[in-house]
């Protein structure tokens, strides 16, 4: 099996470049992780992020033939040879597949991740029904792989000014619950023209989220919410 | 030494999981400057990977107390956990869930709005009556909806992040006064010194040191390792939980909420086994049971597939609704890896090395305690340890689902209770002991060593296949011993072992080979306990002892790295405020 990965270390190399390598009797149902972890057996200098191996931890997401994923969940079969490994678009490379991704968890931070309660607590549980659970479906889940923000030509023109789709799900995952009462603070953090609204509805994010999960219609539900707000 | 970078913080914690991100929160509260090292970004720790919940008595769905669970508990335990911190872990359950909730954890729900709560292994009303439903569930990703909450939490609380930053050995006062640790920043290959009033270690655990395992290629008992060359003892790492569902041949985990939701096992002959090896409980009987249950069945010849090497989980029957509902996490992962769907076909599953019973002995402040001068427990100044790391002992030798998720959050929380005291009384921060420094950066300089020698990654392979062949499920005296034999020998290699990568910029090369280091001290702890313990207790079953044998080895051990020696104390019978549950014979 082939592979074409994407190699630079800016200790030895004055640029990037792409590196051939091939595995000998491989199982196509292997993972695509999992190839790595040989590859890196012959070639202890192939540096990329990965830990639990299904799809949980968020740590592998990279370009794989030209589509963001997660190298832990893409098995072989599925890919054309050579299977070409980049590291995510648009984000500033450490070494090999390796990204920095500080700015993706600047934005995530900026919209306060968290969940503001102004009222007492309560000494149980505060309650919420089984469908107001269920709107936080399709939005706890998300893992922090920053596939689809990395994967977003609007987060590639704005990288500053727009949150890109992973921040935006996570602030759409707050103002959805029933239990959050900042709704005024969290929709007024994401006025003017860049933040939220330099989303074009592209769709990557929703093509590429390796946990299924839909930034483009959160991104639609924050700007319904917004409009109904100044109204 | 003064060229090496210097940070000063009130409290260093090590870990990014549930245990350390839940003491820092703590500890923000009362306005201590907490560094938190972690060698992946927080919300990649392992916590994020538990699936089926924690446990608590709220009684939201069935009658429940923690006294009933508190039981449950020293039962599972096979009567080896400490009374005092299983009391202690119970009373504190059902607050501490709720807390969890308040900060955002977003749990099912039942019709009334409150927390929903499955049934599972190991559970009962009313001291071994009827089977309980005590486990709070966020769907199947309880872990991660913890996860994430309480590093959102951190967030808002403004806690320092050392992130991919890899803790390299504890540094001392030369006097036993730990203060701090080295770390290496892997980005760019620098070590640095972070000092500190408190330590805590919340590294999480090492099931990494066998072949198939449930556990994130992070799991490498790192903390257990430092702990290990700082001359202290680890306790009760004989004591290794096999999940009974991992699936077969790769070992994802497939959580007990799946037999709690109404699961059961078969064998090839489409028989549910369970019901002869635990008449009541079934398939809900504690995790140690059910693994041996498969492995016997596996053994005598009924075990599923060509090869007869598993047996078949069946939640088909409960209908394609709970299925997508409640277990929507494994039914992403088993379609994932096996190509299959649970909501109309059964999961090949096996027992997998899951969880690490034993780890840093610690007193129910989260100290680190070990026997020196003073006692059995004498607490080691400025050093805590939380988690699945640390050896509390709330699960004993056989942890029962769902009281993982409780451990670190309780624990890690009482840690830094302490710590927030302690800080009050020890105001300034001590002179660091030059030599404690200069032994973490040998660590580095060994791996700078150029010349031919063998890889990490073969003995990294070779260590988890001998621990899985020489001690696991079932042990015996012979077996064990070559086992010891054959790590010390991996042992030996690994002196000459060598790197070809030297460069400083991400080398992650490097970074498994400390994870080596650290994962070939826990193995050496692991494999030596269990020749020792001559009983089969909890996770421990050796056919040559098959039975538990209370007057000579109700008592914890402790191994040392010095001299590989191994010593024991004895098991904190006596509660807070309840009578002592007393050993009795454990049928399910």
């Amino acid at each position: 099996m082939r592979f074409s990965i994407y190699r630079y270390n800016p200790e030895v190399n004055g640029g990037p470049y792409m590196q051939e390598y091939q595995l000998k009797g491989i199982d196509p149902s292997m993972m695509l992780r999992d190839a790595l972890l040989r590859i890196k057996e012959q070639d202890e200098t192939l540096v990329f992020r990965h830990s639990c191996g299904e799809g949980v931890c968020g740590s592998d997401a990279i370009n794989i033939n030209g589509r963001n994923g997660l190298g832990c969940i893409t098995p072989l079969a599925s890919l054309k040879q050579p299977i070409e490994v980049r590291p995510l678009p648009g984000m500033p490379v450490i070494r090999d597949l390796v990204v920095d991704m500080d700015r993706f968890f600047e934005h995530y931070r900026s919209i306060k991740p968290y969940l503001v309660a102004h009222d007492p607590e309560p000494e149980v549980e505060r309650l919420q029904t089984p469908e107001q659970r269920d709107r936080l479906d399709g939005l706890y889940e998300c893992i922090l792989c920053g596939c689809c923000t990395t994967f977003c030509p609007s987060f590639w023109w704005n990288p500053d000014g727009f949150r890109g789709p992973a921040a935006l799900l996570q602030s759409w995952r707050f103002l959805a619950d029933s239990r959050d009462q900042a709704t005024a603070e969290r929709l007024s953090e994401l006025e003017g023209p860049y933040r939220l609204f330099r989303c074009r509805s592209i769709m990557n994010c929703v093509e590429v989220c390796p946990k299924g999960l839909n930034p483009a219609k959160a991104i639609g539900r924050i700007r319904q919410m917004m409009l109904k707000h100044i109204l | 030494m003064s060229s090496l970078r210097k940070r000063k913080f009130d409290v260093l914690v090590i870990g990014a999981g549930g245990g350390g991100l839940r003491a820092a929160l703590q500890l923000a509260r009362v306005e201590a400057s907490v560094a938190v090292v972690s060698k992946v970004f927080p919300t990649r720790s392992h916590t994020v990977a538990a699936q089926g919940g924690i446990n608590a008595a709220l009684a939201n769905a069935l009658p429940d107390n923690w006294h009933w669970h508190m039981y449950d508990t020293v039962k599972g335990s096979d009567y080896l956990g400490d009374q005092d911190a299983i009391e202690y872990m119970c009373r504190a359950a059902s607050h501490l869930v709720i807390e969890l909730e308040h900060a955002g954890v977003p749990f099912s729900r039942q019709n009334n709005g409150k927390i929903y709560q499955r049934p599972f292994g190991g559970q009962s009303q009313n001291f071994g009556g009827e089977q309980a439903a005590r486990t709070c569930a966020a769907a199947d990703r309880t872990g991660h909806a913890i996860l994430h909450t309480l590093y959102q939490q951190n967030i808002q609380a403004r806690t320092h992040f050392f992130d991919e930053y890899f803790a390299i050995d504890l540094i001392s006062n030369g006097d036993g006064i730990i203060l701090g640790a080295v770390a290496l920043e892997i980005s760019t290959g620098e070590p640095i010194i972070i000092e500190a009033r408190c330590t805590l270690l919340a590294t999480g655990g090492a099931a990494q040191i066998f072949r198939t395992n449930t556990n994130a290629r992070i799991n490498t008992g790192d903390g257990m390792g430092m702990v290990l060359r700082a001359g202290i003892p680890l306790q009760d790492m004989e004591f290794f939980q096999f999940h009974p569902t991992g699936i077969a041949g790769r070992g994802m985990l497939i959580t007990e909420g799946a037999r709690g939701e109404g699961g059961y096992l078969i064998n090839k002959e489409g028989e549910r086994f369970m019901e002869r090896y635990a008449p009541n409980a079934r398939d809900l009987a504690s995790r140690d049971v059910v693994s041996r249950a498969i492995a016997t069945e596996v053994r005598e010849g009924r075990g599923c597939g060509p090869q007869g090497d598993h047996v078949l989980l069946k939640v088909d029957h409960l209908g394609e609704g709970v299925v997508a509902r409640k277990l929507p996490g494994i039914r992403e992962l088993a379609r994932t890896f096996l190509h299959l769907d649970p909501a109309n076909t059964p999961i090949p599953v096996f027992p997998t090395a899951h969880y690490t019973m034993g780890g840093i002995p610690t007193n129910r402040d989260g100290q680190v305690v070990a026997p020196f001068s003073l006692g059995p427990e004498e607490a080691i100044p400025g050093l805590y340890a939380a988690g699945e790391c640390a050896c509390v002992s709330v699960h004993g030798a056989n942890r029962l689902g769902g009281n993982s998720l409780l451990d670190i959050v309780v624990f890690g929380r009482a840690a830094a209770n302490h710590i927030a005291d302690h800080l009050q009384h020890s105001r300034y921060h001590l002179p660091l002991n030059e030599e404690s420094i200069e032994r973490a950066l040998g660590r580095l300089a060994r791996w700078d060593k150029r010349c031919d020698g063998e890889s990490v990654a073969q003995l990294r392979r070779e260590l988890q296949q001998t621990m899985e062949h020489y001690c696991g499920v079932f042990r015996t005296k012979d077996v064990l011993a070559e086992g010891v034999e054959r790590v010390l020998a991996l042992e030996q290699r690994l002196q000459n072992a060598v790197l070809t990568d030297h460069s400083k910029i991400f080398n992650t090369a490097r970074i498994e080979a400390l994870e080596l280091e650290n994962m070939m001290e826990v193995a050496i702890a692991t494999v030596c306990s269990a020749l020792a313990r001559e009983e089969s207790r909890g996770a421990h079953s050796r056919i040559d002892f098959p039975e538990r044998n209370d007057e000579q080895w109700l008592k914890h051990s402790l191994f040392f790295k010095q001299g590989r020696r191994l010593d024991y104390k004895p098991v904190r019978t006596k509660p807070l405020t309840v009578d002592s549950f007393p050993s009795k014979p454990r049928v399910y």
